[in-house]
Order: C-alpha cells, then structure tokens, then sequence
C-alpha cells in the first residue's frame, strides 16, 4: 500500500468539520442522541437499590454501562452514510475525484472527520457518567461500577473500534447507494451486532470477562482493517460519477 | 543544450495490435513508467543522452529483464520485446499466460537490444514530429504512414520525469470508445489539441461530449482506444498524474453551499497538494471578480456567481489542460460575456481550453478549431474550414420585384453555376468565385432592368455547419 498522503487527508478532514458545523441538523443530532443513550444507565445507577447483592449489582452496571457502546456506533453510522452519497447528491463529487486525491486518501479523510466528533462525544458521555456516579450515587453503587474492570476497559477499548464499524459499515452503503435516505437507513444495521452482544451479556448468555473483552477487541480491530480495504474496493468512481459499473476491455 | 537521443522500442507477439491479447505493457526507464506499447506498436522515447536502463511490464506485473544501455547526443537506440516462446509449444497458449501469471518472473517477456535505427543526423522520429501534417495546430504528426505494415509507430514525449510535455500535442486522443453495456457513449473517436489551442467540443445532447471529458478527466476507464493528456498516457496507473495537470469544471459548479468561497477553494488548494494556498486563492478569486465576496457562503450566490467560483477553483493549480463543460451554461449574457474574457484571457496565457458547449455562438468566437460529435466524431477543423468544406459558395441576391425571367437573367452568365430561388425577389447563385461573379451579376440584372437591393456572398455560422452535419447523420440513420 503507497504511504498515504496526510496534506489531503488533512484537507478533507477539515472541511468535513467545517461543514458539521455550520450544520445545524448535524449538530444538534450528534450532541442530543448520545445523551438519551446515557439516560438509561442513569437511571439504573439511582434505581439500584445498594442493598442488592453484590453479583446483582455487578451485573445490571455492567449491563447498564454496555449500553453506552451504542454511542459510538450511532453516531457516526449516519454521518458515514452521508459521506459519500451526500457529495454525489450535491454535485461535489465529480470536482473532487477530478483533483489529485487518492481513493484511499479521501476514504481515511472522511473516515477520520466522523470519527473525530465520533470519539469525542462517545468519551465525554462517559466522562459525564463517571463523573455523575462519582459525586452524586451511593458510595456502594459507585464502589460496585468503578470495579468494573472489564466493562470499563471495554468502554475505553471498544469506543473507538465500534466507530470504526459504524463507519465502515455506513461509508460502504453510502459508496453504492443512490440516495442519501437509503443510505442513513441501511447504515443502522451496523447497530445490529453490539446491540446484539449487548443483548447477550445482558440475557447472562456471556459473561464479561477482561479475557473477553481482549479478544472481542482483536476481532474487531481485524473486521475494521478488512472492512478498510473492502469499502476502499467498493469505492468506484466510476460507478459513483455515471451509476454504471466500470466494464473494462 | 544538450539533443535528446531516442529509444525506439518494438514490441512483437501474438495477435492483432487491436485484439484482447495485445494488453499494454508499460516502458519503464530508469524505474520511471515513460508510457506503454501496444503489441505490434513501436515507441520511440526521447531520453538524455548517458547511461540509463530500460524494462518491460505487462499488466500481470510480468517483466522483462532490466536491460542497461547508454545513447549518446541524437542516437536512436533499437530495443524489441515480445512474450518468450515456449517452442516447441504444446500447451495453448492462455495456459502459458496463466503459468506466467502464477510464475512471476523476468523470464516471460523478452527484451533486448537492436541495431540501432540510426546514429547521427536528425532521428527519424524527430523528422516525423516536424511534419506539417494538415489539421494539426502542432504540425507534429503522430502516426507515420508504415505502408504495408501492421506496425504503428508512437512518439513519446521525454516522460521520464515527464517534464516537458510541449512538444507534444496537449491532447492525444486515439480510436477512444466507451460503451456502458450494450449503450456506445461515444466510438472511434480521434483527434489532436495543441498546446495553447481553445478546442470546441460540440454535439446534442447524449452525444458523448461529458462522458469524452468525464474518460479524458481519468473519471471513467476507456472501454477501448488510448488517449495522451498532457504528455502523459491515459491509463489507470497515470490517474493521479494526469489530474495534477488538469482541471475539470463539471456543467454544475459543485460547491459545498455551508461554506464561503474561499473555505471552497482552500479546500480544493489542499486536494492538489498546492503551497502558498492563500496567495492562489486571492489570484483566482480576482481572476474571476471575486476577490470582493471571497468570505461569502457558497450557498447565497446567484448561479452565475457559482459558476464564476467553479471557473476559479479550475483556475487554481495553473493547469496545463482545462475542461469546461458548459461552462456559460444558465449564465445571463453579462456572465457569459465574463465567462469568453476570462476563456480568451487563458488562451493568451498559453493553457489548453477543452471547451464543451451548446452555444455556436459561443464556440464560433472562443474555438480555434471545433469538432461535432454525436456518439462518432462527425468532423474536426476550424469553423471556417468546416464552412468551406460543407456549403457550396454562393451570392445572395435580392430585388425589388421579382424577375420576370430570372433562368434567362443568371444562366447567362458564365461565373454563376446554378441558382434557385428562395422567395419572391429573393436568389441564392451557386459561384465559384463571389469576387469575380457578383459584378456580372449586377450588370446583369441591371441590364434586365432589376431594382437590386442586395447582393452580397452567403454567409454560414457555424449553426448552420452544425445543423447540417446532425441532419446528414439524422437523414443517413434514420430512426
């Protein structure tokens, strides 16, 4: 793979950041969302009652807490959707394929820039919600969530590798879909799996473990290289600039 | 000043230069991808004269050995290459391929030395570019006629850095076609721009012109053909390269609406990898009028303005080769008018214009020489050749009250060959010559005792050279 080229990359990130912001929509679903996310957990943490037993309240914390991964996958699963399917719609496609950018520049330039508000929304949720339980919850229901060690280190882990899924996943759709909606609605599925695992751990089906929490972030940090690669292959200027496939003598 | 020596490489092997097989090989000097050769094509590549070393590499990433060689000052250094034959070759042949496929090494492709063509004088490649070859704002002519031969010979600029690419047309384009499916966007189609040259690109709509921009622009892949832009051999690999040379303004300016008009163009300024970024910003802006609304949003702007930023952001890395596509297209006649200085403006600056319009008018004042395409490329030339090649000169003739006997008025007249009439009063005389015709026909007239209020030579617009092209093809195809 040739070295990437970080004036580009740099060029599209910060018009990317540049465009969030002055959009309003974007703006105010990015910063609102994550904080319904971080409702729920909440009101786990003040329902609890202390006297529970340990193992009890170790579980519905960890379960609680697990909830907050979906921040970093909701976030930027729209966002990524639009990424390139929204240039297209715009017209601002075919001037941008027409400069010396490679694919792969503009692909980890776009990549980045959701990632970014991605990141820093997803750890300062959570910032917020250790922060909360740490000066306002019962010192027992607190105790019981700062031991969390493996939730909390799949928190911490888990973040930004869950981004990058959600952003693969919805840069993929975006790279062939025709229209922005379609785009943004297929882009959910990539809620689908930590939902799932979510859901798994909750149900007791797995159990938490720092052992886990290890190995599902090597996986994922493996399905993230690969869907790079994948959405890179999909990426078809092509196709994108006409709606044909390339057909090559 | 040192005098270029030249490279002359034939490749030989299977097949027609046109078929499947004879896939491009790149010509790799001193490491450097310098073009590619077709099979049964031969290339000549200037290179400095001194010590350098040559390759071959076929698309499956097969080579041929790394041949060294020095030239010295006008040499003409011979070199073949072809695929080894396996003989006694009992294996097909696309077995063979595929084994080479899967054995990747410098054993396949053969590559060695010649005699060289020639040693001293003028190379024989260099007597081809000084060719006047009619057509050809360059006079550099690019397919020497090899009578009896399948071989074509190519002329490659000194690509190894790819650094001066003026002695080159500034557009090669070579039997290009694109078809999507079964549907031909354009075919066949052949022409040449020169470097400095306004190049009109005209045809309906569905013609091929965006998809012809959208293949030179390195957008979309050529089903088949091959095309030079700026020096530098259309192909895949070269995209990057190419696009560094060029700009693209799409019929719609493309602008992200969020963000002012100068956030626009710094952004693009980032993509092309530019230095001094505010300094090419404010040039582009004040030469485009600008410089004044450059902390505008994008999205406030009338659609003449846009147009006007999409015309800067083109304007931005200095191309060598512009592409406009439509570009006073929706624009009011002011904007337009802007649009032709600032085209004429670039003319004078020596940039290449690949101008695509509806407008006659507009390609009839700006083009150096125009061509009309619809799906084939139906002819190539300045508008007063096409003119002249097209419509038949005549003498318009206009009188008071028509003639009583107007056969016996013109055919008595040796300079006009035929005439017919277009209305009461109203002839159109088929001349020759209009200078020597249009004095015997007013003595004549006046002798019939015609009131003569007109007479003067037809005159064509290129309109006219249009719409008679596209009603032969229409009346030729008739659907």
């Amino acid at each position: 793979m040739r070295s990437l080229d970080t004036t580009r990359i740099r060029a599209v990130i910060r018009k990317e950041l540049r465009d969030y912001r002055r959009n309003r929509f974007i703006f105010l679903t990015m910063t609102i969302m994550p904080f319904l996310f971080l409702a729920l957990p909440m009101i786990d943490v003040f329902l609890i009652k202390p006297s529970a037993s340990s193992a009890m309240l170790d579980k519905r914390l960890g379960a609680a807490l697990l909830y907050m991964l979906l921040i970093p996958v909701l976030v930027p699963a729209t966002l990524a959707a639009y990424s390139v399917v929204g240039e297209k719609e715009q017209g601002t496609l075919e001037p941008l394929l027409t400069t010396p950018i490679r694919r792969q520049d503009f692909i980890l330039g776009k990549a980045a820039a959701v990632m970014i508000p991605a990141l820093a929304i997803a750890y300062t949720v959570f910032g917020l919600f250790l922060a909360t339980v740490w000066l306002f919850a019962n010192p027992i229901v607190a105790s019981a969530i700062f031991h969390q060690g493996p939730v909390l280190l799949t928190q911490v882990l888990f973040t930004p590798l869950l981004a990058g899924w959600a952003i693969w996943v919805g840069m993929a759709v975006s790279a062939r879909a025709n229209d922005v909606r379609v785009a943004q609605q297929l882009s959910t599925f990539a809620s689908f799996p930590p939902i799932g695992l979510v859901a798994l751990i909750s149900l007791n089906v797995i159990n938490p473990s720092f052992m886990l929490a290890v190995v599902l972030a090597g996986g994922l940090l493996a399905v993230d290289v690969l869907a790079l690669r994948l959405v890179s292959s999909l990426f078809d200027p092509e196709r994108l600039v006409t709606g044909m496939k390339a057909v090559r003598s | 000043m040192t005098t270029a020596a030249t490279v002359r490489l034939q490749r030989k092997g299977w097949g027609s230069s046109g078929s499947r097989r004879s896939r491009l090989w790149k010509v790799v000097i001193d490491g450097n991808v310098v073009g590619s050769i077709h099979n049964k094509e031969i290339a000549e590549l200037p290179v400095t004269p001194g010590r350098h070393s040559l390759e071959v590499r076929s698309m499956r990433h097969l080579v041929s050995p790394e041949v060294p060689f020095e030239v010295t000052e006008r040499q003409i250094l011979g070199f073949s290459c072809h695929p080894r034959s396996l003989s006694p070759i009992i294996l097909p042949r696309w077995i063979v391929w595929l084994l080479a496929t899967l054995i990747k090494n410098d054993l396949w492709i053969d590559l060695r030395p010649t005699t060289p063509a020639r040693s001293s004088g003028v190379p024989t490649s260099m007597a081809h570019q000084q060719g006047d070859v009619k057509g050809d704002p360059t006079g550099a002519q690019r397919e020497p006629s090899n009578a009896g031969s399948d071989m074509r010979t190519r002329a490659f600029a000194d690509a190894r850095a790819w650094g001066d690419t003026r002695a080159e047309p500034a557009l090669v384009v070579n039997h290009l076609t694109k078809r999507f499916g079964e549907r031909i966007a354009f075919s066949e189609v052949s022409f040449e721009v020169g470097h400095g040259e306004v190049f009109g690109f005209l045809g309906p709509n569905g013609a091929g012109k965006t998809t012809t921009v959208r293949t030179l622009g390195t957008l979309i892949a050529p089903t088949s053909g091959s095309a030079t832009v700026a020096g530098i051999p259309l192909s895949p690999e070269n995209g990057m390269e190419i696009r560094r040379r060029i700009s693209v303004m799409p019929e719609s300016p493309g602008l992200y609406l969020r963000l002012t008009i100068t956030e626009n163009l710094e952004f693009f300024a980032g993509l092309y990898g530019l230095q001094k970024v505010g300094d090419r910003v404010k040039d582009a802006l004040e030469a485009v009028n600008l410089a004044d609304r450059a902390s505008d949003l994008c999205g406030g702007l009338s659609k003449g303005l846009r147009q006007r930023v999409g015309l800067a952001r083109a304007l931005l890395s200095d191309p060598t080769v512009m592409f406009l596509d439509e570009p006073t297209s929706g624009l009011d006649p002011v904007a337009a008018f802007e649009v032709h200085d600032l085209i004429n403006g670039l003319r004078e600056k020596g940039t290449t214009i690949f101008l695509t319009t509806h407008r006659l008018d507009e390609a009839e004042k700006l083009c150096d020489r125009v061509a009309i395409l619809n799906t084939t490329l139906r002819t190539v030339g300045r508008p007063e050749e096409l003119r002249a090649e097209l419509f038949k000169r005549a003498l318009i003739v206009k009188t008071h009250a028509p003639l009583s006997d107007a056969d016996q008025v013109f055919k008595g007249i040796p300079s006009v060959n035929d005439w017919s009439s277009e209305g009461p009063g109203s002839y159109v005389l088929s001349v020759s010559d209009p200078e020597v015709a249009a004095p015997e026909v007013a003595r004549s007239l006046v002798g019939s005792g015609a009131d003569v209020l007109f007479i003067g030579e037809a005159q064509h617009s290129l309109e006219d050279v249009y719409l008679e092209l596209i009603d032969q093809e229409a009346a030729a195809n008739p659907r």
